[in-house]
């Protein structure tokens, strides 16, 4: 049996009295991609912060390759990366300053070679001097991604990668996570308000609302077994009557 | 701790220097302003003082050893805060870097900003105003040794401070060696100060080394123990500031805090 990448065991993050995710529990296994989804404020970042070990579960714990993160942060985080719109890499270092920067902390061998492999996997060989933060939202996104993938993690968490990119460029990034993910046998999990992307690259989704798991399953099939006709009118659903698709 | 962690964040701070004059002029610039500065007024002092009073190397001395002491401190808080005004913690607190890494970096970038601003007080103290440190002899070492422990450990506390209050508290930052200065007897002895003073004073490392200073200048006795225990002093600073920087940031992973952290979230 191929162990999982990530293993989340009953999950829980309270805000005073808000109820932030509550009990949430899944896997996500090498080489797998699996959505997170749900509406503004269902606790997808939330459970990937705590993924990341910044933020603090109330209860409940996060293994990632075995690693516990509350006990065993330094492990577990040297297999994962991960890349956010909300994170960009600091605007005042150029793309290869970056890179080699990230490159050191997470102790990358070989790292100069590791760099050129990375910037003309992206494209970014032009841009290699250019500062981060005079970089258009796509080609942040490239770097964010070169950055993520630089170790080579077992895990990767992508949280709305392709938020700002146009159609043409979005397409360009989730084939190379995909070539990435079948060559490495990395295991995925990724956050998206896009349900074509959703229906392209992920392997399983899991919708969240309230903090909790309320769907889960193939991306494909998911919306005939709930009576909708595609995935985007399932996230309609989940947003708007989580409680009716719970009695589905 | 791993080297090669340490490594990035003195690397980072190596390249973001070398892009950008305007980060590498002011560790030169402020050190030189206030040796010219003071080494005018001491030079005036001298021509109205009573015939053999030296006034070079007591008060020129002085601002030179605070002067290291200010730009230790900065030196810290200035690397930190790079991190805070590009939003960069989230990027280095969920990788594998460690608080105790983190840190040690900030500090080597320190130790080399700080030895470059000395370098420049030095060669102009000595050269255009003949400041000669033979004056203090070998106890010119243990006094900037005891500074920079306090630097190291007053930097690390101002970023703790910071990463709890978030970036706009990046004001306490700049003031704390003014707040200190009255009662660390720069350019005075303790003995000036009102009894409540005195006692704070006594709490103060830099106290002593001025004290150190003034005593080798004036040819009185000074006890080396009194520099020793300043020198632990210091170091005890140093672990209570660093148990605070890891307090925060442990309150910050519990809250929330360093996941939201931006001038808009954090009050």
């Amino acid at each position: 049996m191929i162990p999982n990448v990530l293993s989340v065991d009953r999950l829980r993050r309270l805000y005073g009295d808000t109820v932030a995710v509550d009990g949430v529990s899944f896997e996500v296994g090498r080489g797998e991609i699996v959505g997170l989804l749900g509406p503004n404020g269902a606790g997808k970042t939330t459970t990937i912060n705590m993924i990341l070990g910044v933020l603090e579960p109330t209860s409940g714990t996060i293994r990632i390759e075995g690693a516990d993160i509350a006990t065993n942060r330094a492990r577990a985080l040297e297999r994962t990366n991960f890349s956010a719109v909300y994170a960009p890499l600091p605007g005042n270092l150029t793309v290869v300053q970056n890179l080699r920067v990230f490159g050191l902390m997470y102790g990358v061998k070989e790292l100069p070679k590791r760099i050129e492999e990375l910037l003309d996997q992206f494209d970014l060989e032009r841009l290699r001097l250019a500062k981060c933060g005079v970089l258009s939202s796509g080609e942040q996104t490239r770097v964010s991604l070169a950055k993520a993938m630089l170790n080579r993690p077992r895990l990767l968490l992508l949280d709305e990668p392709t938020a700002s990119l146009d159609p043409a460029v979005a397409n360009d990034i989730r084939t190379q996570v995909r070539e990435f993910v079948s060559r490495e046998k990395v295991g995925v999990l990724w956050t998206t308000h896009n349900m074509y992307e959703v229906a392209d690259v992920c392997d399983r989704v899991l919708f969240l609302s309230h903090g909790r798991i309320l769907l889960q399953g193939d991306p494909l099939t998911l919306p005939g077994e709930h009576g909708k006709e595609t995935l985007e009118e399932l996230f309609i659903a989940v947003a708007r009557e989580p409680l009716a698709l719970k009695r589905t | 701790m791993t080297f090669h962690r340490i490594a990035a964040i003195v690397l980072r701070q190596y390249f973001l220097m070398r892009g950008s004059p305007v980060r590498v002029l002011p560790i030169f610039a402020w050190v030189a302003i206030d040796i010219v500065l003071w080494g005018f007024i001491t030079r005036y002092l001298n021509t109205i003082a009573s015939p053999g009073f030296d006034f070079v190397p007591m008060l020129l001395g002085a601002v030179l050893l605070w002067d290291f002491f200010t730009r230790v401190m900065h030196g810290v808080t200035i690397a930190f805060l790079e991190d805070v005004w590009s939003h960069n913690f989230l990027n280095l607190f969920a990788s594998p870097l460690s608080i105790r890494e983190y840190v040690g970096g900030l500090v080597i970038t320190s130790i080399a900003t700080s030895l470059l601003g000395l370098l420049t007080m030095v060669v102009l103290a000595s050269t255009v105003f003949g400041l000669s440190f033979f004056v203090y002899g070998l106890m010119l070492v243990p006094f900037l040794l005891v500074l920079f422990l306090f630097g190291i450990a007053l930097g690390i506390f101002a970023s703790a401070l910071v990463l709890r209050f978030g970036p706009a508290s990046e004001w306490i930052v700049w003031p704390v060696p003014a707040f200190i200065s009255p009662f660390a007897a720069i350019f005075y002895p303790v003995s000036t100060l009102p009894r409540w003073m005195q006692q704070v004073s006594h709490l103060l490392p830099p106290s002593y080394v001025f004290e150190g200073m003034r005593a080798i200048i004036s040819g009185s006795p000074y006890r080396g123990t009194a520099l020793l225990s300043s020198a632990c002093l210091a170091a005890l600073y140093i672990l209570l500031a660093s148990w605070f920087f890891t307090r925060i940031h442990r309150h910050a992973i519990r809250t929330g805090l360093l996941a939201r952290y931006s001038a808009e979230s954090v009050n």
